[in-house]
């Protein structure tokens, strides 16, 4: 049995719509980017600083040149990363502006150390060249967000938050724009008496910046046959931050211990632990979820690895403060999207796919692939091209070939596959492929869709910790560690079929690390208002669609 | 220390709260006056003493009959001008939060509010404040007199010691703009029961109770305890009991002194909206469930069992 | 009708007190007082129902507090004033309520909202400290208002139920949380609020000295922090038939019934 058999009644053309505001009413804008995250933040910037030398340009564009839409409570709300930060991009989007050091990080990595785990012990290996960090910095994603979101202010863009893109406008085959979503709809749909319909913002480019799992990024792919052959895959990240009583000197990485290495179990991933600053530590588990087991919970790995010495030790006298969970696209480069454009329309970042799972790394490619959006558009604009004229946006394409992102990607492109073969082979081929720098094996090994692998059961349940509250806690602890205060009588914005067997139900019971889903016996029963968006369920058989504008974690410090 | 307490009367009786007030202040030793306020209530005055008052004012007055603030904040203000008091002591009530507040407006005096506790350590007097969702008690204090504080609802019980108090009439004089709103039409009766904001026992229910038809035990204890009922979220979502019960972190935040949780596992999004009460008995049937943790009375057993015989007993009592 | 809605800017997400002031921590995110939502919607309202007028949202609070302010005229306020100076901060009831009607008395307005409480400070008494100091009529945790023939009859919500009040205008009213549903601000509406009339005052500009506002005017202090009172010795028992009786007599002993 698997996910995929139980397809959900979602279909993309739902969220495909002209424009339905009479003219005078739309809301018009120059360009319109969806995602305040790093690439979306990035492209406004980078549109700002281009506009501000071009002032005829800004002038056409109307009364609102640039306007980001993001649909958690503030910039930074639905943030989450890991993170060590390769700056090169920042350095180049804020080249004379901005060093690095007026940067909200916590500082350069200085140390690391990887570490192969097995329940009672942690064996020091050498660190992977694809993981090493020199140069990188430390850093919560949700704060250099919301860095970037007042510097995108200061370069003239207008920030919406907790405002959902709901659908794309499409007409006459380009893309006008989005159709925001509404708010005050009771559980059934009904609209209750303070209703706000959403509205149509039309603009002259469009840019999808959504992040992993794109809501309208995935509707635009298959609007406009932009897919590529091989489906996208996903890992998921489960991830708390401590504040500790002891400083941590090193950036720390763990393979094994509690994953399983044998192949029939696929059990990919790997945790991490990082310092921020004297006085917190943030550590994380990573899982591919094209896992097998139905009992497999990364909420409840990450409990169970905080167990282990090596963790435990770390976090002694400390206190968990924050806690969030997000996937992370592990495609790579076989997954990216045949064409990064459509008329009118631009995608970047996590949503195309662009992350370097060897290299744990795709918070420099959103920036970079934001900036290279905002070039490509504003080029257009200058030619005085409109931009949904067929191909007047291929520059982007074109930009991103030539970009140290297609060039990373390129290299490491069969390695999440390889880890398909269990830890052991898959760590053998990933030494190769990083040995010839992506030349063995030739070609490129192909994806198989998360929710296409068959599911199996094992008691792996029976060994997650009970939770004590001081280190190790339960789903729904975290989800108010995330900030979630979700209004409780929204309509469900998750898409599933309720009548699935109870392997089906049990797998999404724990996969959900914010206790979403509970199966019933007789299908599986959903708490939607605890979701924190993470958007495993789109790769394990569901979809996952924006809730009301605001809704979700309000993440600070992940 | 000249101490002044507002007594506040609903019908012929004094409120219980200014009584627990009164006693409380009594109990520090403190020179205690009482004040009435009202139409017709001279009687009133004799019960205060019992309580610890060794004087009660009392301003008796048609213009008084309402239960309005600014006719007493301007009885108040005159009181203090002429006789002094060092502190002005309140019990909530919506009635008192805004007499209080005009108080310390008109006599540019500190008011603290949502007090449970106050002391006097080294002389001066210092109030206790539960704050941000009662997880931490911030200690407070005046910077001049008459200090002025609003006490939580059900601080102090009332101690009768049996004294007798002198009583005094003082002078009403009001001001213009303290007769500009008034009163059409007093206190309709609301719906059965207390509010669960308001209420001093607060019975809540959650997905052990099985199913919804099970709430009507939760009613039938929450009646026979004259308290209010209140719901989990999980069983709110359920659809097995309104929203406007919903007690927690996207529902209602409640302290009632006695907060009896059945069938409720006491997941932290609950526990922040009840956490304040007094008293929190609990029954489940999972032992390892987390309410334990913060619950005074923890029983492990069956809510289908234990409350109805719960519900006949307290019923028993109250017949004796 | 001229309507003036005070509003506060309250913290976002988990709060935390600063250990050092003692005092709420305010530096970080924050929003408009969601009880202040209530106010305003009310005012918007009013005004809709009487077809003109002006509604106007008043704050007292950091440069911050901007963003409440830009929220209410989000959901329709025409204009904003925001009374902003560092030697408020730490302001009390006294403070605080003297800036605010100073502020007030500037605009004369016929009525003067407020929410019915701060979400921070769990205090409902700012509305009533401020009638007294503009020397006006007030009422508080009003559940709906009527404007007739010059005057606003209101429901009021008390321990015992509800009471119906009449007053002149001008006045002071602090409605409560069932009176509405407040409003989603719609995206234009949003959009709009930004290039609305929103002033800022000094305390100097409402002619305040240091002496009576911040700390300096306040009259009441934090001393300290503490943990909250454990809840003393939890007991647990399991029911073997017997527990109905053992919870009658804990409640007895407990002094609840």
């Amino acid at each position: 049995m698997k996910p995929a058999d139980f397809a959900p009644p979602f279909r993309a053309s739902d969220y495909v719509a002209p424009p339905t505001d009479p003219e005078n009413e739309r809301i018009d804008v120059g360009v319109l980017i969806v995602g305040a995250g790093p690439g979306g933040l990035a492209c406004a910037i980078r549109i700002g600083q281009l506009l501000d030398d071009a002032p005829e340009i800004r002038e056409r564009l109307g009364e609102v040149p640039v306007v980001v839409l993001e649909k958690g409570k503030a910039p930074g709300s639905h943030l989450l990363s890991g993170a060590v930060v390769n700056p090169r991009s920042l350095r180049r989007l804020f080249k004379g502006r901005k060093r690095i050091e007026d940067m909200p990080f916590y500082g350069p990595v200085e140390h690391e150390s990887v570490y192969f785990l097995t329940a009672n012990r942690a064996l020091r290996i050498p660190t992977p060249p694809t993981m090493q960090n020199d140069g990188n910095h430390v850093a919560s994603l949700a704060r250099l967000g919301r860095w970037l979101a007042e510097q995108a202010e200061e370069s003239g863009a207008m920030l919406l938050p907790e405002t959902p893109a709901h659908k794309l406008l499409v007409d006459g085959g380009r893309a006008r724009g989005v159709r925001t979503g509404d708010k005050g709809r009771g559980r059934n749909g009904e609209e209750l008496g303070n209703f706000e319909p959403g509205a149509d913002v039309v603009a002259r480019v469009t840019v999808l910046a959504e992040g992993t799992q794109g809501h309208l990024t995935g509707v635009a792919l298959e609007r406009f046959g932009l897919q590529s052959e091989n489906p996208q895959v996903w890992a998921l990240g489960v991830k708390e931050v401590w504040k500790v009583a002891k400083p941590l000197d090193r950036v720390i990485h763990t393979m094994g211990w509690p994953l399983r290495p044998q192949a029939k179990y696929r059990e990919f991933g790997g945790s991490f632990i990082y310092p921020m600053g004297d006085d917190m530590v943030t550590l994380g588990m990573v899982v591919g979820l094209d896992y097998r087991d139905v009992e497999l919970s990364v909420h409840d790995l990450l409990q169970e690895l905080k167990t282990h010495t090596l963790v435990r030790g770390i976090l002694e006298g400390g206190e968990r403060v924050a806690w969030g969970a997000k996937t992370i696209p592990e495609g790579g480069f076989v997954s990216l999207p045949k064409q990064l454009h459509a008329p009118g329309l631009l995608i970047c970042g996590d949503g195309a796919g662009m992350v370097n799972v060897p290299a744990l790394k795709g918070i420099h490619y959103a920036i970079e692939s934001g900036s290279l959006a905002a070039e490509a558009a504003f080029a257009a604009l200058r030619r005085g091209e409109t931009p949904w004229r067929p191909g007047a946006l291929a520059a982007y394409d074109e930009a991103i070939r030539q970009s140290f992102i297609w060039k990373d990607l390129q290299q490491v492109r069969n390695m999440r596959q390889a880890f398909g073969r269990g830890f052991w082979l898959g760590g053998a081929f990933a030494g190769a492929m990083t040995a010839s720098r992506g030349k063995f094996p030739p070609g490129n090994t192909r994806t198989e869709r998360d929710s296409e692998q068959e599911l199996l059961r094992t008691d792996r349940a029976k060994s997650y910790p009970a939770p004590d509250g001081k280190l190790t806690f339960d789903k729904l602890s975290s989800v108010f560690a995330s900030g979630n205060k979700t209004r409780d009588d929204q309509p469900n914005h998750i898409v599933i079929r309720r009548d699935v067997p109870g392997e089906v139900a049990q797998l999404w019971e724990r996969m959900c690390p914010a206790q979403v889903y509970e199966a019933t016996g007789d299908g599986v029963d959903v708490t939607p208002s605890n979701c924190v968006q993470c958007g495993a369920i789109t790769a394990k058989g569901g979809r996952l669609t924006p809730p009301e504008g605001g809704s979700g974690p309000e993440y600070t410090l992940t | 220390m000249a101490t002044l307490v507002f007594l506040e009367h609903h019908g012929s009786e004094l409120l219980k709260g200014g009584l627990g007030v009164l006693s409380k202040a009594a109990s520090l030793g403190d020179d205690v006056s009482g004040i009435v306020i009202g139409s017709g209530v001279r009687g009133l005055a004799d019960e205060a003493g019992k309580f610890g008052a060794a004087r009660v004012y009392v301003a008796d007055d048609a213009q008084l009959e309402a239960p309005l603030p600014q006719p007493r904040v301007d009885v108040l203000a005159q009181l203090v001008r002429d006789k002094g008091a060092d502190s002005i002591l309140f019990a909530n009530s919506v009635l008192a939060a805004d007499t209080a507040a005009g108080l310390a407006a008109r006599l540019d005096a500190g008011l603290n509010w949502d007090l449970v506790d106050i002391a006097r350590n080294d002389g001066k007097l210092v109030g206790t404040r539960p704050a941000l969702q009662d997880s931490v008690y911030v200690e407070v204090g005046w910077t001049s007199q008459p200090r002025i504080a609003l006490f939580r609802t059900g601080s102090f019980d009332p101690v009768a010691s049996g004294g007798a108090a002198e009583t005094e009439d003082v002078p009403v004089q009001l001001e213009d703009f303290s007769t500009g709103a008034r009163m059409v039409e007093q206190a309709h009766a609301e719906s059965e029961g207390p509010s669960i904001e308001e209420a001093d026992v607060v019975v809540a229910g959650g997905r052990g109770l099985g199913g919804p038809e099970n709430f009507t035990l939760v009613e039938g204890l929450a009646k026979a305890l004259g308290g209010a009922v209140g719901a989990t979220r999980a069983v709110v979502d359920a659809g097995w009991y309104p929203y406007s019960t919903q007690v927690g972190q996207t529902g209602k935040t409640v302290s009632p002194k006695l907060y009896v949780a059945c069938g409720i596992s006491g997941a932290i999004q609950h526990k922040v909206g009840m956490q304040g009460s007094g008293v929190i008995v609990a029954i489940n049937k999972d032992p390892n469930a987390p309410i334990f943790d913060f619950s005074d009375l923890g029983v492990v057993g069956d809510v289908h069992q234990i409350v109805p015989k719960l519900t006949e007993l307290v019923e028993q009592r109250k017949g004796q | 009708m001229k309507i003036a809605v005070c509003v506060k800017h309250v913290p976002e997400g988990t709060k935390r007190i600063d250990p050092t002031t003692k005092r709420l921590d305010r530096g970080g995110e924050g929003a408009l007082n969601p009880f202040d939502a209530n106010a305003v919607e009310e005012a918007l309202r009013l005004k809709q129902a009487t077809g003109e007028g002006e509604v106007l949202v008043v704050s007292l609070g950091p440069a911050k507090a901007q963003d409440a302010l830009r929220k209410a005229l989000a959901m329709g306020a025409d204009r904003a004033v925001l009374v902003t100076d560092d030697a408020a901060a730490g302001s009390d009831l006294v403070a605080t309520s003297r800036a605010l009607a100073q502020a007030l008395e500037r605009e004369n307005a016929d009525l003067v909202l407020f929410g019915q409480q701060g979400n921070d400070s769990d205090g409902a008494v700012l509305g009533a400290a401020v009638a007294d100091r503009l020397r006006r009529p007030m009422v508080s945790q009003v559940a709906e208002v009527t404007h007739a023939d010059g005057k606003l009859t209101v429901k009021r919500q008390t321990e015992f139920g509800y009471d119906v009040i009449e007053t002149q205008l001008p006045a002071v009213v602090a409605v409560s949380d069932a009176i509405n549903e407040p409003r989603y601000p719609s995206l234009k509406g949003i959009m709009g609020a930004k290039s609305k009339p929103q002033a800022t005052l000094s305390a100097d500009d409402l002619g305040l000295t240091a002496e009576v506002v911040g700390v300096g005017g306040s009259r009441t202090e934090v001393l300290e922090l503490k943990a909250p009172p454990s809840r003393g010795e939890s007991r647990k028992i399991e029911d073997d038939g017997s527990a109905a009786q053992a919870i009658i007599d804990f409640l007895t002993e407990k002094r609840l019934i």
